[in-house]
């Protein structure tokens, strides 16, 4: 059976259409927020072209920080209570934890590329830089529970119960790191820089960015769903194929490594 | 449920009492961690009164994973774990009895740290009911969550490694408000309050208790 197999299809043929809009909408939200970005809105007074940055690290943080770990405990929490407990739930936790895990990394390494000529660093203990990174963590140890071999319901549960217990770490998380920060230091750079007054060309190509990568979060999340419906068929079906072989191997009679015939003895 | 509690945490800690294993092994690790750090941060006693604290904190940190697995590698052998759950035992329980014996067994390692604190890096503590009530807060926390990734990981053949990938992240605000509330209460740094730090914790410690609680009749069943 070939991947491309009608009968796989995690969804049915007007979904397809959905999805391919979703992306040819997020391709064309990109590609405009790019020539917005690099050569419409004009270079900032005191950061010059630094500041282009802002259309899209914080678009990436809030795809990341919100809707990729949103959706993830959302559909855990909908796979744990019983009345709502489907495949479903499971196969889109994990599609939105692996995105997540793209963006949060792309989150801070835009914020260290930014970081390096306006703070003169690239790593500073900032409270969000420092929960970002924890977050980052927690994502891969979800990743780690999900590798480890067991059979699909075992795993769906232990995995819920990881981005459960790591969901209500998030706020605890950046409630404490915040009071470190502030209690070490007292008001950030990184706020100062993030919250500028900005007007005009700037805010829409910033609207914009929010807008294109929350789309290309929505593709990726679907095509991630599309490649987790995938494996787990391949996977049954390789272990079909597996099954026959040895039972073919029963009936007909095989070369032995010796060359002698081995016995063609089928258990009835 | 407390009935079950006060059942698995008496079991946990009479094969302690009998074993000593978390006495005589996780103790002296976690005493040995002091003594690793003093070693890092050269003889000079000033730098070692300063960073106390945490220290103290990471080390409690590293004794929690090793008490934690120890907790689960007791249920491995035999079949104990699917005893446990055939038992007819209501989960909540089984939860708070196995995290209060860990907890115990914490307190236990805490007090010898404190001392370990106090006579090698020469600290002097200034208030000791918020050092006795963040270090409960911080252990009830540790041991809850400890004894929830503890279960998940139990059983499976990766456990030593997942367990301190899964729990470390996890407990980092332990770390850090832990460490704040002592830095406050032995009178090091900005000489801020540590009130707030104590009461981080005990969110902490209740969030993980109440979670525990609902979710191991469902994280029981997975493995």
């Amino acid at each position: 059976m070939s991947p491309a197999d009608p009968a796989v299809a995690p969804w049915s043929p007007r979904a397809t259409w959905v999805v391919r809009g979703l992306g040819i909408a997020a391709a064309v939200a990109l590609a405009a927020t790019i020539w917005l970005g690099l050569w419409v809105t004009p270079p900032d007074q005191v950061q010059h072209n630094l500041v282009r940055l802002v259309y899209i690290h914080p678009p990436i943080a809030w795809v990341a920080l919100y809707l990729a770990f949103g959706v993830a405990a959302a559909s855990s929490v909908l796979w744990l209570w019983p009345r709502t407990r489907s495949r479903f739930w499971d196969r889109l936790a994990v599609s939105a934890v692996e995105v997540g895990i793209v963006f949060t990394a792309l989150t801070l390494v835009t914020g260290s590329i930014w970081g390096r000529p306006t703070w003169g660093v690239w790593w500073a203990w900032d409270a969000r830089l420092t929960s970002t990174a924890l977050l980052l963590v927690l994502l891969l140890g979800y990743m780690a529970v999900r590798r480890v071999p067991a059979d699909p319901d075992s795993r769906a549960r232990r995995s819920a119960v990881v981005a459960l217990v790591a969901a209500v770490d998030v706020p605890i998380v950046h409630f404490s790191v915040d009071w470190w920060h502030t209690l070490h230091q007292g008001a950030t750079v990184l706020n100062a820089n993030l919250s500028p007054t900005i007007h005009g060309s700037m805010a829409w190509t910033l609207l914009l960015g929010f807008v294109a990568f929350t789309l290309l979060f929505a593709w990726m999340l679907a095509i991630r769903y599309r490649v987790e419906v995938l494996s787990e068929h391949l996977q049954d079906s390789e272990l079909d194929v597996a099954l026959h072989e040895r039972w073919a191997e029963g009936t007909a009679p095989v070369p032995g490594p010796d060359g002698a015939l081995a016995g063609s003895g089928r258990p009835a | 449920m407390w009935r079950d509690t006060a059942l698995v945490a008496g079991k946990d800690l009479r094969i302690e009492l009998r074993s000593r294993v978390v006495m005589h092994q996780v103790v002296p690790v976690a005493v040995m961690v002091l003594v690793l750090f003093a070693f890092a941060l050269g003889p000079d006693r000033a730098p070692m009164a300063r960073a106390a604290p945490g220290l103290f904190w990471v080390a409690v940190l590293f004794a929690s994973v090793l008490a934690v697995q120890r907790s689960f590698a007791l249920e491995a052998p035999d079949g104990a774990r699917d005893g446990l759950r055939l038992s007819g035992l209501d989960p909540a329980g089984v939860f708070l009895g196995k995290t209060a014996a860990v907890a115990v067994q914490m307190v236990v390692l805490e007090v010898v740290l404190t001392a370990g604190v106090v006579v090698l890096y020469g600290s002097h503590i200034r208030s000791y009911g918020s050092i006795v009530v963040a270090g409960l807060a911080g252990t009830a926390g540790l041991a809850a969550a400890g004894t929830l990734y503890g279960a998940l990981a139990a059983g499976l053949r990766v456990r030593e490694t997942l367990l301190p990938f899964l729990f470390l992240p996890v407990a980092a605000p332990v770390l850090l408000a832990g460490t704040r509330a002592w830095q406050a209460a032995l009178g090091i740094g900005s000489g801020s309050a540590g009130d707030p730090w104590v009461r981080l914790l005990l969110v902490f410690a209740a969030v993980y208790l109440a979670l525990g609680v609902v979710i191991f009749g469902p994280l029981q069943e997975a493995s």
